[in-house]
């Protein structure tokens, strides 16, 4: 038990310290690098949280495909701000402040609510539960209309990102 | 054990990061990056709910599954439209493009 | 537990043993021998690439008409142990102007990515890492950190052709990953599991005869996530110097090449357990060293086949891999597997045989209309395969000829 908490606390200080480099590193592609390193942590967290399948899940579609997309973003548009202009814009002090501010309110709100520090964690989470997700996302009763809403959504954005990425050539007719 | 406070402060902590990260950078992609930051710390809340109070149903998977799947779907068109922008303003600093403003 | 039957349990239980009369809880000496196998079983995998190098160069060799390593040690059986020798010795080169933590961290990604796939395969009825319930999604996840080690070798190295090959790689990853997955769902789907080792007890009979198409395509697509010949653009010589391994010398660039081969073993290896039955075989249940054989041989089978493909095909180009991969694989991936979900749901009161056999008919099916509509489209476009072929056998001939007369 004790060993949980030990390795929740080394991810959660290695996620926070990524996340805050994600957002202050003035280099974009070391920003990408530290989201990386976040996004690995939560993932560690997800297995603490014995959801093994989101874990996965977290590898997959946020390291392996979201990150990649993000790095090839950056190095296509790497001429257009150079790594060593100012990265922040005029309200950087305010927005800190707005998000120091956030985390107290949050916090605060969080730890004032009882069944955050009491609530027991029940011992173990049922082994077959990938099964019943995948049926109940098939289950008409269930969340079918939200999965199919949620494929559709993914067709759209394929969709749209193709056409808006695709090189519209001058003088060239739209095909 | 791992108290549930642990995992509310923690994602607390990242929704703030990516607030600041959205607000204060230039780059677009950079902003971008923040909203990442905000919807992973959205994932660990609904999971550890999930967890702590209704491990017997699956509604906070489900929840889970629909924010990846957003997140992803925003990533990819979000990208394609800096870069569409890139293409045409040679720019993707968030305050240049403003050719809509009044 | 018999040491003839089961050595790598009976082993396990005998250190347990071992440590525990020590003095040590029982719970805690298992906690360390399980850590001291963590540790034994890449220390493994990695020496057994020095026997894969020395197999491969032979086996291309041998294939090519030439007698591959013979000089150092019996058949040039130690030739890969004085590279390694080398590689270890050579200096570490830092070119300028590299950007020195992904530097750094690209080759230890793209060993470690291999090497995380090795905690799931179950090697024998009673040895596996761990049989966690996502098995099969873990492997591509896993795949997913070593094309982030590509990435960060092309984009730390400070070099247009290192940057330009990774480009061309990961485009080729990602897209090649999408068939992959298909494929690999249907044995998942077959098996109503995606832990390994379920797969693997499902298989009284092996999945690649319900799905031969599934499995053809993870065969080629895992060929092409390694990155191999006909699908090796990472390294197109002629066109990009060295790919995206340009600017590393020594260990580091050893450790490039130690994962290349051993994700073609590994990918071998995980084919295997999901089409061709893994350890399962007459008395692996009873005696599990018998299914380390099976898994074992018929690996080697699939791995050769890897290879002579690799020692026989030229270099596709970059629009014909982006082509076959998104205008044939993933729509025939999509077809075998909806296919199958429906054969599976139509299908489940009819007994094995019945369903295997309508299994096989709809793959069969599907097959032929692709191939009407592949032998359409080159009538359309007035490709004559028969024309195509006679000129390849002249240009074969031709070079035969030459290599005789030199």
């Amino acid at each position: 038990m004790i060993l949980d908490q030990v390795i929740f606390l080394i991810t959660a200080v290695v996620v926070l310290t990524a996340a805050i480099l994600v957002v202050s590193v003035p280099k974009m592609i070391h920003a990408a690098l530290w989201l990386i390193l976040a996004l690995a942590g939560i993932a560690v967290l997800f297995v603490l949280l014995q959801a093994p399948f989101f874990a996965v899940v977290q590898v997959i579609v946020y390291i392996g495909a979201i990150a990649v997309l993000v790095i090839f973003a950056v190095m296509l548009t790497r001429k257009a701000m150079q790594d060593d202009g100012p990265q922040l814009n005029r309200y950087s002090v305010l927005a800190a402040a707005v998000s120091l501010m956030l985390f107290a309110v949050l916090t605060g709100m969080l730890l004032s609510w009882d069944g955050a520090n009491n609530l027991p964690v029940n011992p173990a989470v049922n082994p077959d539960t990938i099964v019943n997700l995948g049926e109940s996302l098939t289950n008409p009763q269930g969340f079918l209309l939200p999965f199919e809403v949620a494929s559709i959504l993914l067709l759209a954005a394929l969709v749209g990102a193709i056409y808006i990425g695709r090189e519209h050539r001058a003088g060239k007719e739209e095909e | 054990m791992i108290p549930l406070s642990w995992y509310l402060v923690l994602s607390a902590a990242l929704v703030c990061i990516g607030v600041f990260g959205v607000i204060s950078r230039r780059n677009a992609i950079a902003m971008l990056l923040g909203v990442e930051l905000i919807l992973n710390a959205v994932n660990i809340n609904l999971l550890a709910f999930w967890r702590y109070m209704d491990v017997i149903h699956v509604t906070g998977q489900v929840f889970t599954i629909m924010v990846i799947t957003a997140a992803a779907a925003e990533v990819a068109v979000g990208l394609a439209i800096f870069i569409a922008v890139y293409r045409n303003k040679r720019t993707i600093a968030a305050e240049d493009v403003a050719d809509l403003k009044g | 537990m018999n040491f003839l039957s089961d050595p790598v349990t009976f082993i396990g239980n005998w250190l347990t043993g071992l440590v525990a009369s020590l003095g040590m809880p029982k719970e805690t000496a298992a906690a360390w021998v399980t850590g001291v196998a963590v540790g034994i079983l890449p220390l493994l995998a990695m020496l057994w690439v020095l026997v894969l190098i020395w197999y491969e160069r032979k086996v291309i060799g041998r294939l090519q008409d030439r007698p591959g390593p013979n000089r150092v040690g019996p058949f040039g059986l130690i030739q890969p142990v004085a590279d390694m020798l080398k590689i270890f010795l050579k200096e570490h080169i830092l070119p300028a102007g590299v950007d020195r933590i992904p530097y750094n961290l690209a080759p230890i990604l793209a060993v470690g990515g291999v090497l995380g796939m090795w905690i799931v395969v179950p090697f024998s009825a009673t040895v596996h890492g761990v049989d966690i319930n996502v098995g099969a999604l873990y492997i591509i996840a896993v795949g997913a950190i070593g094309t982030l080690g590509i990435i960060f070798a092309g984009y730390s190295s400070n070099n247009k052709y290192a940057l330009l090959a990774a480009f061309r790689v990961v485009a080729q990853l990602i897209s090649y990953e999408i068939p992959m997955v298909l494929a690999l769902l249907v044995p998942v789907l077959l098996a109503r599991s995606m832990g390994m080792n379920t797969i693997v007890q499902a298989q009284p009979v092996w999945f690649i005869l319900a799905a031969p198409l599934a499995a053809l395509l993870f065969f080629i697509s895992s060929i092409a996530e390694v990155g191999r010949s006909p699908f090796d653009l990472a390294e197109a010589e002629s066109e990009i110097v060295a790919g995206f391994n340009t600017e590393y010398s020594g260990l580091k660039f050893g450790m490039f090449y130690v994962g290349e081969f051993l994700h073609a073993f590994t990918n071998s290896l995980i084919f295997t357990a999901l089409f061709l039955g893994g350890w399962q075989g007459p008395g692996a249940e009873q005696f599990p060293i018998l299914g380390f054989i099976y898994f074992f041989l018929k690996t080697v089978v699939v791995h050769f086949l890897g290879i002579a493909i690799r020692g026989s095909m030229p270099r596709f180009r970059i629009d014909q891999v982006m082509q076959l991969n998104w205008k044939l694989f993933t729509p025939i991936a999509l077809a075998a597997f909806s296919a199958a979900a429906l054969v599976e749901k139509l299908a489940a009161n009819l007994g094995d045989a019945a369903r295997i056999g309508i299994h096989i008919l709809v793959n069969a099916v599907i097959l032929g209309v692709v191939l009407l509509i592949g032998s359409r489209v080159f009538k359309a476009r007035g490709i004559r395969l028969d024309a195509l072929a006679e000129r390849n056998r002249a240009a074969v001939k031709l070079s035969m000829e030459k290599s005789h007369d030199s």
